[in-house]
């Protein structure tokens, strides 16, 4: 069974290793979200946001052309149509409800590809909340559009300037951002990171991506369970959300393809389950990328949503345990991948999500294997990577 | 008899325990720091263990851990330099330090060493209490060390109290809502909770720390507790320094006078 126990963890996974000036805040939360979600007033708040504002249910859509491609049956589940571009939106709108029940007044945010802070600062503007987020200074530059999109939305976008400049450095920076402002300050964290509980929270507000594709995929096929689920992992919310309701359903594959940069033994990667080894970073044990003496390795990866060193608990464990497959995927793969999507499908897929679309070329499959791939966010935000590669 | 138990026999006010991060400015000046330290006349001296990821600490020590880091500094490194340290240090000895990098060591091999040294006690800030009953209790007792736990403005009185009865050495009272560093002055409300702890009349002596950085500071936060730590304002002095072994002896004796 893979499921969350008191303390947080998954297996050897999880818990909450945060400095004692957090213990108020994570314990407030820990004590109130699962009765505030549970709750038909936060419910109903959340499911009808998520229909009219978010514009849920997003469509599973047959992909004819790639289908034809690779020899299978191939559906993408289309969160890169969500208002503001990708999946992130389930979460912080899930998350701004539960800082408001809370009495909270200002928001504070990490972001990596910027796709979290823009869903961030959309929900804070749609609720006239204060919202601050934290962005590698290395992020700022590489995507630009979505700097500005937080501005115009009326959010202040603070740069990370330690480390790798990157998205660790800016949840670093947000964790102390908490610690300085505890009592009037809600932390949404953007992924399936971070002490517990936000890995099962951000993890259940996103479960709504699996939940949909079940009943789609019934409409379509005449089955809830796909034979394989695709998703990329940077900390691996889009992949919760789409792996959730089938963690528990082992004839369902499940295949998280996180970011090997320049290649896995290049000293320039993000994959963290290949280089990986069980540490603590951001409040959770889980697997990480450090040296011998545990400092945390920076990585890399041309996608600044899955640059990141660590994964969230649950995928750890879901590696630990092999109820889901990981690969690899380079740098120059995934732009491939993200530019054949565009010629085949026509649909620019974030750079991020284009990690996952690769991933068909390094898994086994039949041909009648219906296959769902979370295409988790659009690539207009990434314009300026596609354009600097230029390989189209 | 351990060392943290032995001064606050002896001295029940104004305690000055001293923060640097191991390995800085350069790398080999660790123990020649805290010869400094011990000769100007502080209480305790407190060894940071650099980490990548210091999310309780401020831009002062982030650098000096980033700094430390790029000269080689490791926990490895670290053990080597202290060794010897009995042979010249004799105050209280403290590391703090991020649990990552403790456990990669391996926790049972890592008290075993700071006992082999001559370590007193130990902060580990993302180390949460129950954790630590759980998984680690033993282990410290077994090896002699002292467990400081940290409480804040926001700590409830209750867990205070649970953290006052699992904790022994002392308790590092952190001064108000922020990361090392943060603040020069003390606030109303920062002596309102000093007095508020101070009223729950706890078992182990109390430091104030966060925030000290002078006489001032000094003296205000020893009126309510048994003393205080300082940490970012002493890492600048000898960031900035030509002479540790002068520098750091006025600056010390400027605070306690
Ligand atoms: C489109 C998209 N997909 C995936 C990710 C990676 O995050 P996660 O692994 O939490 O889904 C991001 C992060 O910014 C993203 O923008």
């Amino acid at each position: 069974m893979i499921k969350v126990d008191e303390k947080g963890f998954y297996g050897k996974f999880g818990g909450a290793y945060i400095p004692e000036m957090l213990y108020p805040n994570i314990e407030e939360l820990k004590e109130n979200y699962e009765q505030l979600m549970a709750s038909e007033e936060f419910q109903k708040e959340f499911r009808s946001l998520l229909k009219d504002y978010v514009g849920r249910p997003t469509p599973l859509y047959f992909a004819t052309r790639l289908s034809e491609k690779y020899g299978a049956k191939i559906y993408l589940k289309r969160e890169d149509l969500c208002h503001t571009g990708a999946h992130k939106v389930n979460n912080t709108v899930g998350q701004i409800i539960l800082a408001k029940k809370l009495g909270k007044k200002r928001i504070i945010a990490e972001t990596g590809a910027g796709q979290h802070g823009v869903a961030t600062a959309t929900v804070c503007a749609l609720m006239g909340m204060e919202c601050t987020v934290f962005m590698g200074a290395l992020d700022i530059q590489r995507q630009r559009p979505n700097v500005e999109r937080m501005k115009i939305l009326g959010a202040k976008v603070v740069p990370a300037t330690s480390g790798s400049q990157t998205l660790k450095d800016a949840t670093n920076e947000a964790m102390r951002q908490w610690i300085n402002n505890p009592v009037d300050t809600h932390y949404i964290i953007g992924s399936v990171v971070g002490p517990h509980p936000y890995p099962e929270m951000v993890a259940r507000f996103q479960s709504v991506i699996s939940e949909e594709i079940k009943w789609q995929l019934k409409e379509k096929e005449k089955t809830e369970n796909p034979d394989i689920v695709i998703a990329c992992v940077g900390g691996g919310s889009n992949a919760a959300g789409a792996f959730y309701h089938y963690y528990n359903i082992p004839q369902v594959r499940l295949v998280a393809a996180e970011a090997a940069g320049l290649g896995v033994s290049s000293g320039k990667s993000a994959a963290t389950t290949a280089l990986g080894t069980p540490g603590i970073l951001h409040g959770s044990k889980t697997l990480l990328m450090q040296t011998e003496d545990g400092q945390v390795v920076e990585p890399h990866s041309i996608s600044a949503g899955l640059d990141y060193p660590g994964i969230g608990p649950v995928h750890a464990h879901l590696f630990d345990t092999g109820r889901a497959e990981f690969v690899a995927v380079e740098d120059e793969d995934a732009m491939k991948a993200g530019i054949e999507l565009s010629r085949l499908e026509g649909i620019i897929p974030a750079i991020e999500t284009a990690h996952a679309l690769h991933s068909l070329q390094m898994i086994e499959y039949k041909k009648e294997d219906i296959i769902v791939i979370n295409l988790s966010g659009r690539g207009d935000k990434d314009l300026d990577t596609y354009i600097k590669w230029g390989g189209y | 008899m351990n060392r943290i138990d032995q001064l606050f026999e002896k001295k029940k006010k104004r305690v000055l325990s001293i923060y640097f991060t191991a390995g800085f400015p350069n790398l080999e000046d660790t123990i020649p720091v805290m010869k400094a330290i011990e000769n100007a006349g502080a209480d305790i001296i407190e060894v940071g263990i650099p980490y990548s990821d210091p999310i309780a600490d401020g831009p002062t020590i982030q650098d000096s851990n980033m700094i430390a880091l790029n000269h080689g500094m490791s926990l490895k490194k670290l053990f080597g330099q202290l060794q010897d340290m009995r042979q010249t240090i004799s105050l209280p000895v403290v590391l703090m330090g991020y649990l990552n990098p403790i456990i990669q060591y391996g926790m049972m091999a890592f008290c075993k060493k700071c006992k082999e040294i001559g370590i007193d006690g130990l902060i580990l800030p993302d180390l949460p209490m129950q954790q630590y009953l759980d998984e680690y209790k033993g282990i410290f007792e077994q090896y002699g060390l002292r467990n400081i736990f940290l409480i804040s403005p926001q700590t409830s009185e209750k867990r205070v109290i649970e953290i006052d009865q699992n904790t022994d050495g002392f308790i590092y009272m952190v001064s108000s809502h922020s990361i090392t560093g943060a603040k020069t002055t003390i606030s109303d409300e920062q002596i309102s909770y000093f007095k508020r702890i101070e009223a729950l009349q706890l078992k182990n002596p109390r430091l104030i720390g966060f925030g000290i950085s002078d006489a001032e500071t000094f003296n205000i936060a020893s009126k309510y507790s048994n003393g205080a730590i300082i940490g970012s304002a002493f890492i600048k002095i000898i960031k900035e320094s030509k002479d540790l072994e002068t520098d750091i002896k006025a600056y010390i004796r400027s605070v306690i006078q």
